[in-house]
């Protein structure tokens, strides 16, 4: 059977197809650059990045705000039975996504180079954020289980090719976990797009099927959810499915850890949102309880397992494991406040998280090594940096004023709606994660510098540069989240009433404020204001 | 004025913005000078809305302004706004007041410092957040304030960093104030889910129709807050160490305003306390009294000078939690002002003298220099008769007020709170004796100090040798930090002890302390006993306490025996002290420096001991638990999964006879089962 191709929407200029399509086609064009020329391969690979950046700021520019639904389709017929469609399209939860996915990977490109090989190194790159972006605006389950596969190859070949000491082990590690999550996944796509067809026609759309609820029975749907769970739960981590990720972030070149962390983690939580609560309502309502569980335990078992390592890359990567908790605790408190703070959080995460492996990496850089024994004292040589790192530590630590916090306070805030004591539980993590970033922080930058970091250069312009757009994402999302939360909430209102008109679950309202002169009648303020 | 409240706030704020982006090339001093221009701007605005808040509050004695819509989530909503009412301009007007003092201060004690724009940098952040903390319409805009004072803190108690104790009390202060923030955000949540707002104007409505239990909840989580950053048990840990901070942010900080705001925030509330279940209050009242006699004993054996007045905030600001709980809100403010005025005063006193010594803080050191530092003697003593609750100072009024409450509450509360009293006049005339009268001791080799004079060797001994001698030579590293960055600066320190010349500090450390010691004095005077119309501060608060404040029914008599019997205390504590170290009793000295005041009752080193011993273990157990067990579960499916397909490979040698012999075997085999069944 040949793939029929044929445009249904004509008209307007398809605009996420080209934000999808944009950086194959970079990929392409930079693996056919001149091997002698390998300076003029980065200049491609940027500037493909630069534009495919510029991109999704024009779908942002574009988003109808108040709009909750699906904008923007492009969609093409595939194959005809069954039926699958390119069909991609952006919501105010996937918007943030693309956005975020646009401005990382120009600035991991540009904030750390690697040392050999760099035509491969920046087209698999371009490879793996075409992968991203499909993953991120697909809705059909057929395209995103590819793009979700596709993005594995890339970051296999980034790991094991650009990586440190361990890197075959790591990249060997990652490729064999996610596919095992994946297996199920395939699985449970099949099977859900055949048992919800009944034997008509069977499709791969995501909101035909996800529209169409009661198609299957709560039984089958529990365990269809299940299958998918373990692919997301394997991705974002899960805990107790975690231990790919710090071997692969330690070991993965500095670019590579920013857009593993960054990006391809939210894949995971993305696909919790997408693909759990959208399409298995019934069962996300019946599972939420686990899955909070789960957020809790990764919260405080990451922060734990972060304040002992002695690799500073890898107290990254297990601090990731801590804050992807809140992210599975807000999504699945199934409350507007925890998923709009858990979609807040996956962009502050990526910001954050970012920015904190590329310092690691520019450390590394200089030292040539990321054993927080061996450094000592850097704020001395370099205090520039040393600012830098306090401000995204600071934002990691959630301080008010910074982009962690809100998010943080949205997911804790709506956990306690529904599971109170959870919720209750999880803000330790906010004590554990000072304690593990302000100990490293004192071990790293305080101190008086031995002779080996002592004349650690600082940063330089160009690093500063690359620093700079982080910076005043963290500190405008800290101080005017609005815009962001404006256009996260119709499309989250939205999924809650979904899973409310599909289930017995009701959003917990929050009681409203009586107004002052009713209440002032039964206290004693009334004395004063009668005056 | 009315919409200028935003002001108050913004120009610290703009101060530190260009201090960041320009202080290094302003330098010293005009980074100094930026950095007090605009916390006095920042006091000027505050008179002005003050005064518009006098004339023109309207009914409800409130102005409100707000910005822009912070966090909107669904039906969540908090504003960036702010509440002017008689307590937070109240609370405005000394913290920029004396903000402004303590930056023109710091202008002379940084003197020198490499670091010197950052210094003023950080001091403007800090008063940003505090103003935030204290004028927030929200609970969530004070929660801003309350980390980012917090945060402030730390970058300033580890300024001199390359000092490993300045760097770990640092972090201490944050991590220990982060298990506060643990209540103050649990309340946050039960507040929106209870009464669907984080707005004080809601919460102030609505408690009064609060379920008793839910309001017991909030104020006692609030109080969790509280008592991380107002230093009270168990929580109060981090405040001594963080005296290895610059002089300034001890005065600034965490003696006149950023530790006062557990019981800013108590009194804020103070509806909900009102609202919640009477044990509360009690409780409150008796952590706090027990924390003032707990300080106030470990304060008797201090040496450092900085230490001394560390001990001593964290007593008196256990007195206002005891005002708290006994309902003494206004007393509770009241004492909070003349306190910030007078230990504001000591410290930036104490900070005179360090200054004046070469950077010594070893009281056993000191002595004799109240002629050759007649300014600094002269405030300091005012200080102490404040602190002391000697009349007319104005500590003895606010002191006086609360224990009249304590009475009522409970004789049992009173009588810790005038131990307490005694103690306070007792080891605080120890230390003027010690430093201003007496002889001249200066440089003269100390017992245990003298092991560690140098920084190195302080953190030498304090790997080496057992606990109590690290403790010492902890107390030893901050001076020693100072005397290495001022010295290396510009000469103007001293390395050797011996070569100690006492002087008097410029003006811009002396005018501070002129200032502040009127204060000192006068401040009394907000709130006169006995005659209404005096009770100025009680009159101006009224509106904002009427829900939770304690009706008086103490008779006058009573009143002013009270009164007597606690002046009295207090100058009998001057009378031994005195005798002990003016006389050189070293004797009855040494038996009342017990080693167990000294080392603090043991509870810091306590916490440490279990924080590096069981709570380490149980970190490293739940770290190796994640290497060996999951990762190792997970390693080894691998193992078995190679294994497993080591053994099948075999069979896929590639050689074609092994195949042909695979065939030839499976043939026979088919062969007999078909003859089997061909037979049978």
């Amino acid at each position: 059977m040949s793939p029929v191709l044929a445009a249904e929407t004509a008209g307007s200029f398809p605009l996420l197809t080209a934000v999808v399509v944009l950086p194959a086609i970079g990929a392409l064009v930079t693996a056919l650059v001149s091997k002698r020329r390998p300076e003029l391969a980065k200049q491609c690979a940027v500037l493909f990045a630069v534009a495919t950046g510029a991109l999704t700021i024009a779908v942002l520019a574009g988003f109808d705000t108040h709009a909750a639904g699906f904008q923007m389709i492009d969609h093409v017929r595939w194959v005809q039975d069954p039926q699958i469609s390119w069909t991609m399209g952006v919501d105010g939860i996937s918007l943030w996504m693309v956005v975020l996915t646009g401005i990382l990977f120009p600035i991991a490109m540009l904030g750390a180079p690697p040392h050999h090989d760099e035509k491969p190194f920046y087209a698999w790159l371009l490879l793996l954020e075409a992968g991203c972006l499909g993953a991120f605006l697909a809705l059909d389950l057929f395209v995103f289980f590819l793009m979700f596969e596709i993005v594995l190859v890339p970051m296999y070949f980034l790991i094991s090719g650009w990586g440190y000491e361990g890197r075959r082990y790591a990249a060997m590690k990652f490729f064999l976990y996610t596919m095992f999550g994946s297996a199920f996944m395939l699985v449970g796509t099949v099977a859900l797009a055949y048992l919800h067809a009944k034997g008509g026609p069977v499709t791969f759309d995501l909101r035909t099927i996800a529209e169409h609820q009661g198609v299957l029975s709560p039984q089958t749907g529990r365990w269809l959810f299940l299958s998918f769970a373990i692919a997301f739960g394997v991705k974002v981590p899960l805990v107790p499915l975690h231990t790919w990720l710090p071997d692969a972030h330690t070991q993965a070149p500095t670019g590579g850890s920013v857009i593993l962390a960054g990006v391809m983690l939210k894949l995971g939580t993305y696909g919790f949102l997408r693909f759990g609560l959208y399409v298995f309502p019934e069962a996300s309502v019946y599972f939420a309880p686990a899955m909070i569980t789960l957020g809790v335990a990764g919260i405080i078992y990451g922060a734990i397992c972060a304040t002992m390592q002695q690799d500073l890359k890898r107290l990254v990567a297990y601090s990731s494991v801590a804050h992807l908790g809140f992210i599975i605790l807000g999504t699945f408190s199934l409350t507007t406040q925890g998923i709009d703070g858990g979609v807040l959080q996956m962009i502050n995460h990526g910001v954050s998280t970012g920015a904190l492996f590329l310092l690691v990496g520019m450390i590394y850089e200089r030292r040539h090594t990321r054993e927080i024994a061996k450094l000592k004292g850097l704020q001395r040589s370099a205090p520039v940096m040393a600012g830098v790192f306090t401000l995204v530590m600071l934002s990691s630590i959630g301080l008010p004023g910074l982009n962690g916090f809100v998010g943080e306070y949205l997911t804790l805030l709506g956990a306690f709606l529904t599971h109170r004591w959870w919720a209750v539980v999880a803000v330790t993590g906010v004590i554990l994660a000072s304690l593990y970033l302000l100990w490293a922080y004192q071990r790293v930058f305080h101190g008086t510098p031995d002779e080996a970091n002592a004349d650690m250069p600082d940063l330089r312009w160009t690093e500063r540069l690359v620093m700079a757009p982080l910076i005043v994402i963290i500190v405008f999302m800290g101080v005017y989240p609005k815009p962001v939360l404006d256009r996260i909430e119709p499309s989250v209102k939205k999924l809650v009433q979904h899973i409310e008109t599909n289930t017995h679950y009701r959003e917990p309202k929050a009681p409203k404020v009586r107004p002052a002169p009713a209440a002032g009648g039964q206290t004693a303020s009334q004395g004063k204001a009668g005056k | 004025m009315r919409d200028l409240i935003w002001m108050i706030p913004a120009l610290p704020l703009a101060g530190f913005a260009l201090l960041l982006a320009f202080g290094k090339r302003l330098g010293e001093p005009l980074a100094g000078w930026l950095g007090t221009a605009t916390v006095a701007g920042s006091f000027v605005v505050t008179l002005g809305v003050f005064l518009t808040l006098r004339t023109d509050g309207g009914a409800d004695h409130r102005l409100t302004q707000s910005l822009f819509t912070w966090v909107p989530a669904g039906s969540f909503k908090a504003d960036l706004g702010f509440l002017v009412d008689p307590l937070s301009i109240s609370m405005c007007l000394f913290v920029t007041g004396i903000a402004a003092l303590i930056h023109l201060y710091s202008i002379g004690y940084m003197h020198g410092d490499p670091r010197y724009h950052v210094f003023f940098t950080y001091l403007n952040l800090f008063v940003f957040s505090m103003l935030m903390l204290v004028l927030g319409d929200n609970l969530l805009v004070t929660f801003l304030g309350w980390e980012g004072v917090g945060a402030c803190s730390y970058f300033l108690i580890s300024f001199w960093f390359s000092e490993e104790a300045n760097a770990s009390a640092g972090k201490k202060a944050f991590v220990t104030n982060r298990v506060g923030d643990w209540g103050f955000m649990c309340a946050t949540f039960f507040t929106f889910s209870a009464l669907g707002t984080l707005s004080y104007t809601g919460i102030i409505d609505g408690a009064s129709a609060l379920p008793r239990s839910t309001a017991t909840v909030i104020a006692l989580l609030l109080f969790v807050g509280a008592v991380g950053k107002s230093a009270q048990l168990p929580l109060y840990v981090w405040l001594p160490d963080a005296m290895a901070g610059p002089t300034p942010v001890s005065a600034l900080f965490h003696a006149a305003t950023m530790v006062t705001a557990g019981v800013y925030l108590m009194v804020r509330i103070n509806p909900v306390l009102a609202a919640s279940a009477h044990w509360l209050p009690t409780l409150i009242a008796t952590v706090g009294a027990v924390t003032a006699l707990f300080a106030a004993t470990i304060a008797l054996a201090q040496n450092d000078i900085k230490k001394v007045l560390a001990y001593s905030t964290v007593s008196q600001l256990g007195y206002m939690f005891l005002a708290v709980g006994s309902g003494a809100y206004v007393g509770a403010i009241f004492h909070m002002i003349t306190h910030a005025f007078f230990k504001a005063l000591l410290f930036l006193g104490a900070g005179s003298v360090i200054h004046g010594m070469g950077d010594e803080q070893d009281m056993r050191r000191m002595g004799a220099l109240r002629k050759l530092m007649p300014i600094t003697a002269a405030t300091f003593i005012v200080g102490w008769l404040a602190i002391a609750g000697v009349p007319p100072f104005s500590g003895f009024f606010s002191k006086d007020e609360i224990l009249v409450y304590a009475w009522q509450k409970s004789p049992v509360l009173w009588a810790i709170g005038f131990v307490t009293a005694i103690l306070t006049a007792f080891y605080m005339a120890r230390q003027v004796y010690l430093v201003f009268f007496g002889d001249a001791r200066w440089g003269e080799p100390v017992p245990e100090a003298a092991a560690s004079p140098a920084a190195n060797e302080a953190q030498q001994s304090a790997a080496e040798v057992d606990d109590t001698t690290a403790t010492d030579a902890n107390d030893e590293a901050p001076v020693a930090a100072h005397a290495a960055s001022d010295a290396g600066a510009d000469g103007h320190g001293h390395e050797a002890h011996a070569d100690v010349h006492p002087h008097e500090s410029p003006w811009t450390m002396t005018l501070p302390l002129v200032v502040l010691a009127v204060g000192a004095i006068v401040a009394g005077a907000l709130n006169m006993p006995f005659f209404d119309r005096l009770k100025v501060l009680e009159h101006w608060l009224a509106p904002v306490v009427e829900h939770g404040q304690a009706h008086l029914t103490v008779s006058s008599g009573l009143k002013v025996g009270l009164g007597v019997v606690t002046v009295v205390g207090a100058l009998v504590a001057f009378a031994l002290a005195r005798l002990v170290y003016l006389r050189g009793r070293q004797d009855v000295a040494e038996q009342i420096e017990q080693p167990v005041f000294a080392r603090g009752w043991y509870y810091d080193s306590s916490i440490a001991a279990f924080m590096g011993g069981p709570g380490r273990r149980l970190f490293d157990a739940v770290s190796w638990f994640d290497r060996t067990i999951i990762d190792g579960a997970v390693n080894g499916v691998a193992t078995l999964v190679r294994g497993g397909g080591d053994r099948v490979r075999v069979l896929q040698s590639g050689y074609v006879r092994n195949y042909a012999l695979g065939v030839a075997f499976g043939a026979i085999v088919l062969v007999g089962l078909l003859l089997s069944r061909a037979v049978f």
